[in-house]
């Protein structure tokens, strides 16, 4: 991580529509605008970024051109900058702007375009495994021989290394962490990520729709529904179709549910890097319930390939309802008790609280999203802004905290809990009937949509371009985890080193989501 | 903390209780599962889990195996932190490109007699990821695979199940 830099003063910052109106406005992408803009204006963004006044969303490469979604938190505003690579080169956001590092590392790997200034140009993605360079630009064969990565030097008396990884000692998935520690204490945590790439950005181009709802809702098995309800909504703006009223309503339920089954089973397994088993079953218990309510309702314990372009493939029956307000009724019974426990623990307690702190001044810079944002002082929420179908007709609110431990992570886990409970609630009391699916007819030109919605992690944002037959000619996911990752490297540090499980599980990040 | 724990001691556990899963079925295959485990491992399998680049779909319900419910460890298997401690490795996802030496290099650190399991359907042949640039194939393009378990994800009971099949 480098040290956060003071922000240069940029008098009459512009705002994000000034940003816009610099550029060629392009005009089949909905529903926020995108404009293809000069490199002056590029730069002038990543200032703005550095002061703070929009916040990055997304950060992607095409062929010939890069793109970046910047968000204006106080206006809910969102827009996209284009700019165009004809030499195979951009001026470097994250020279500026930290958190698009690994971003346009990821951008230079995998097309080939040249970040100018970048301040670490190691390769991300990109492992020397594929026989093969930059295989979404022009690709060019090279050698699969695995160059050795180069870990950033750390110099000083009494340091020891623990490299571990990708293999680790749990049922998670695979990345490499490579530590630094002068005796127990953590002076610094290197990430090294990209190990389960699948190149799904690669199978989306030229894919159909359907191919490309399977393809989403397979970046990260725990958001199925997130991905699979963002890719739609992406789709169905660029199409300007509207799903049907009750689609709308069941896939907020399903998205719910997701967020019900993996809070409680994080809430759990944090417990559980405490050592503390007994809050790690009980919550087992209750995510089981959660996942077995889903596929009693929608054929799918993770509720995988229900939400579609045009709609949801699957309905309720009362049944259905019935089993999931049973679920409510016995999830309300029990999960206050459990929340009593871990409140009234000391011992584990003391392993949470203080432990693994994110300040909020770093969560706000890089835009972190879900808990990791909201346990430190960052309240965004796509569900209330910019806010899409149901929610702006249901009654939540969204946790905040600010002490960015450990411990505030599990708080905003369990006040979501409850938010989540009583969203269900509401959805399933005035669900509303009616059709299933639209149509969702092809296109004869080529459209871009753009998505926005919260998972259980955070905010995914799906940008789809769609070709002249229905054919995605593009399509870029952005995991939350994008900018949780890097925070995680600074809250451990100066944390022991028998903390990290604890600190991890309590980022919860996506391995899959993230390298894709 | 006592409330709670007094509840547990006079409900009934809920493994034996489970609302969905047939219960007839999982205790059948305990009892099936114990015999065959016992002729060949005494009463334990040790299993080393590795992820060789699923969406973590399939970790989900692996994990669900040592909930309450399915209660994994009273069949005398086990999750183990080492590939040295392992009997089964148990393969999920396509496997890609960037972790297919580490995939190879758990499998030599698993000592013989060892068994691999491949779980769901991007196990068997990279399901939809098979074509990426990124992806080397299925499980059994890189190590030898003696089971697999088809499902995207499959449920707790179909992995149960499938380890069983292994064993009998």
């Amino acid at each position: 991580m480098s040290e956060i830099r003071t922000p240069t003063p940029v008098i009459d910052a512009p705002s994000l529509g000034e940003l816009l109106q610099a550029g060629r406005g392009v005009v089949k992408h909905r529903p926020w605008p995108r404009a293809v803009v000069d490199s002056d204006t590029w730069i002038l963004a990543a200032e703005c970024l550095t002061q703070g006044s929009v916040s990055l969303l997304g950060f992607w490469g095409e062929a010939d051109a890069v793109h970046m979604a910047l968000l204006d938190e106080p206006g809910a505003a969102i827009g996209v900058l284009s700019l165009a690579c004809p030499d195979g080169q951009f001026p470097s956001v994250a020279e500026l702007h930290a958190p698009a590092i690994r971003l346009e590392r990821s951008v230079q790997d995998l097309f080939g375009l040249q970040a100018i200034g970048l301040p670490d140009a190691r390769p991300w993605l990109d492992h020397g495994r594929w026989g093969f360079r930059h295989p979404l630009g022009n690709a060019e064969r090279s050698p699969a021989d695995a160059p050795r990565y180069p870990f950033l030097p750390v110099e000083g008396e009494h340091l020891h290394r623990i490299p571990v990884g990708p293999v680790h000692a749990g049922i998670i998935e695979p990345g490499h962490f490579r530590f630094t520690a002068s005796g127990e204490t953590i002076v610094r945590l290197e990430e090294r990520l990209g190990y389960v790439h699948k190149g799904i950005e690669g199978l989306m181009a030229g894919a159909d729709l359907a191919r490309g709802a399977e393809l989403a809702g397979r970046v990260s098995g725990d958001s199925a529904v997130a991905y699979a309800f963002a890719f739609a909504r992406a789709a169905e703006a660029a199409l300007q179709v509207e799903a049907p009223r009750r689609a709308r309503w069941l896939r907020a339920l399903m998205a719910e549910l997701e967020r019900l089954a993996n809070h409680f089973g994080d809430i759990g397994a944090i417990c559980n890097d405490a050592a503390f088993a007994l809050l790690h079953a009980h919550c087992g218990v209750l995510r089981e319930q959660v996942l077995r309510t889903a596929d009693r309702c929608f054929g799918h314990r993770l509720m995988r390939d229900v939400i579609v372009p045009g709609g949801v493939a699957h309905d309720l029956d009362p049944d259905g309802a019935a089993a999931i307000k049973t679920l409510v009724a016995e999830s309300r019974r029990r999960f206050p008790q459990l929340v009593d426990l871990y409140d009234n623990t000391a011992s584990l307690q003391d392993r949470t609280v203080g432990t693994g702190i994110l300040k909020p001044q770093l969560a706000r810079r890089f835009g972190a999203g879900g808990f990791v944002g909201r346990a430190s002082g960052r309240t965004f929420d796509a569900r209330r802004a910019p806010g899409y179908a149901p929610y702006d007709e249901l009654d939540f609110q969204v946790p905040g905290l600010d002490t960015g431990d450990v411990d505030a992570r599990v708080w905003i886990r369990i006040h979501e809990v409850e938010q989540s409970l009583a969203l269900v609630e509401q959805i399933l009391a005035r669900l509303p009937a009616g059709p299933l699916r639209e149509d969702v007819a092809a296109a004869h030109s080529a459209h871009e949509g753009i998505a926005l919605v919260e998972g259980f992690r955070g905010d995914v944002l799906v940008w789809l371009r769609l070709g002249a037959g229905g054919r995605i000619e593009r399509c870029h996911l952005r995991d939350p985890s994008w900018f949780q990752w890097p925070l995680l490297e600074v809250a451990i540090e100066g944390n022991i080193v028998a903390d990290f499980p604890l600190c991890n599980k309590s980022f919860n990040c996506s391995y899959s989501g993230h390298d894709l | 903390m006592r409330k709670l724990l007094f509840e547990i001691l006079v409900k009934p556990p809920l493994t034996e209780d489970a609302p969905v899963v047939d219960n007839a079925a999982l205790a059948e295959l305990a009892r099936a599962l114990e015999r065959a485990a016992r002729k060949r491992l005494g009463r334990s399998l040790a299993i080393r889990q590795v992820d060789a680049g699923s969406c973590n779909g399939c970790e989900l319900e692996i994990h669900a195996l040592n909930n309450a419910y399915y209660d994994l460890e009273r069949f005398g298997i086990r999750f183990v932190a080492s590939p040295r401690h392992a009997d089964v490795l148990l393969v999920t996802g396509p496997v890609t490109h960037n972790m297919r030496e580490a995939l190879e290099r758990t499998y030599a650190a698993t000592p013989a007699p060892k068994w691999v399991v491949a779980v769901g359907g991007c196990a068997r042949d990279g399901g939809c990821f098979a074509e990426s640039y990124a992806v080397a194939g299925g499980v059994s393009d890189v190590v030898p695979v003696d089971l697999h378990i088809p499902g995207c994800p499959p449920r707790p009971v179909e992995i149960l199940r499938g380890l069983l099949a292994l064993l009998s």
